[in-house]
């Protein structure tokens, strides 16, 4: 393996983009390839497909043999609001493989002893988000009934191409933060990336029950980010 | 190292560091598997040439075998292919009943 590769793909690693390390078993070369560089030809088709599945794997292709090892960031989850349905949600995503984190201003909420085990931050979304920004392989969960700090995130995860965003409140709730977000200049297509009301309809009813509904839609959506994410491929015969 | 999600662990950052260190390295990858092999495709081991080693390609039943051949490699520069079946009774000494086989890539870092 050449050392700059290595660098360069722990560099991507590191800063939560996905990136693909392309070796031919024939000559022992490598190269790194980023999610949406463009890459030609039936190879470049293979790539494409690896970034979206997350699965690494030998391809033949010329006669030749590559090894694709696709790295992609590990999904996170950030919660804003530390309500009782995030004390549910902390722990159940944790155990389904989400690194989870979780915002709110409010300190009376955002407290050691209500989130033991949970990266924690007292603070507005906006001041977390300058060091910690939302990406691609994040979800959002807005659950503090709160539009001074639940607005800020929706617009942020927008923004940012987030997997999941889904908001807590009724559908009337959800018609006023619609409205406001419009005045903000985010269109219908992008307004509805929003799971309003939030967490798929299981009837749940307790913060436990909930949880379960919304880690559910979570990773629903996860899994199906290869039906609609866009793919970016150089289509050259 | 901005991120916790990056593990400490992770093979390919220890890798960097080790090759900060002056330290040769090889990278061994699964990059093949059938059966119930115990470590998905893309899973590292790497190994230093006094033979220490971060990782893992198996649940430890070819370790060894890799971490010879990459002596090899990394003496020679040459990578090699390597088949194991995992299901011999080694395997099954060592707690591993998985059949499956893997086959693993071994190459010198620079």
């Amino acid at each position: 393996m050449d050392p700059y590769c290595l660098k360069k793909l722990n560099a991507e690693r590191r800063a939560r983009r996905a990136a693909l390390l392309l070796t031919d078993l024939g000559d022992g070369r490598d190269r790194v390839i980023k999610e949406g560089d463009p890459v030609a030809g039936q190879l470049g088709e293979l790539i494409g497909r690896a970034f979206l599945s997350g699965r690494s794997g030998v391809a033949e292709v010329d006669g030749r043999s590559f090894f694709l090892n696709v790295h992609l960031p590990p999904p996170r989850l950030v919660v804003i609001g530390a309500v009782h349905i995030s004390q549910a949600l902390a722990p159940m995503a944790k155990l389904a493989g989400y690194d989870v984190e979780i915002i709110d201003p409010r300190t009376a909420f955002a407290t050691p002893e209500r989130f033991s085990d949970v990266t924690l931050f007292a603070e507005w979304p906006q001041d977390v988000l300058k060091t910690r920004p939302f990406d691609a392989y994040t979800a959002v969960a807005v659950v503090t009934h709160d539009p001074k700090i639940d607005d800020q995130a929706l617009e942020a995860a927008l923004k940012a191409g987030c997997f999941y965003i889904g908001a807590l409140g009724s559908r009337k709730t959800h018609g006023a933060r619609v409205e406001r977000l419009r005045a903000l200049g985010f269109d219908d297509a992008g307004i509805a990336r929003i799971h309003a009301p939030i967490g798929l309809d299981i009837g749940a009813a307790s913060p436990s029950e909930i949880a379960v509904a919304v880690l559910a839609e979570v990773i629903g959506a996860f899994r199906a980010r290869s039906l609609h994410t866009p793919l970016t491929l150089e289509k050259t015969a | 190292m901005t991120q916790q999600t990056t593990s400490e662990l992770d093979p390919l950052l220890t890798a960097e560091h080790w090759m900060s260190a002056g330290r040769d390295v090889a990278i061994a990858t699964v990059i093949e598997t059938w059966g119930s092999a115990p470590r998905p495709v893309g899973s590292h081991l790497i190994i230093d040439e006094k033979g220490n080693f971060e990782g893992s390609v198996s649940g430890g039943c070819v370790e060894g075998s890799v971490i010879a051949e990459a002596m090899d490699v990394l003496a020679s520069g040459e990578p090699r292919l390597l088949e194991f079946g995992v299901a011999d009774e080694t395997a099954w000494q060592v707690g591993l009943s998985c059949g499956g086989r893997i086959k693993v890539y071994v190459e010198r870092l620079g």
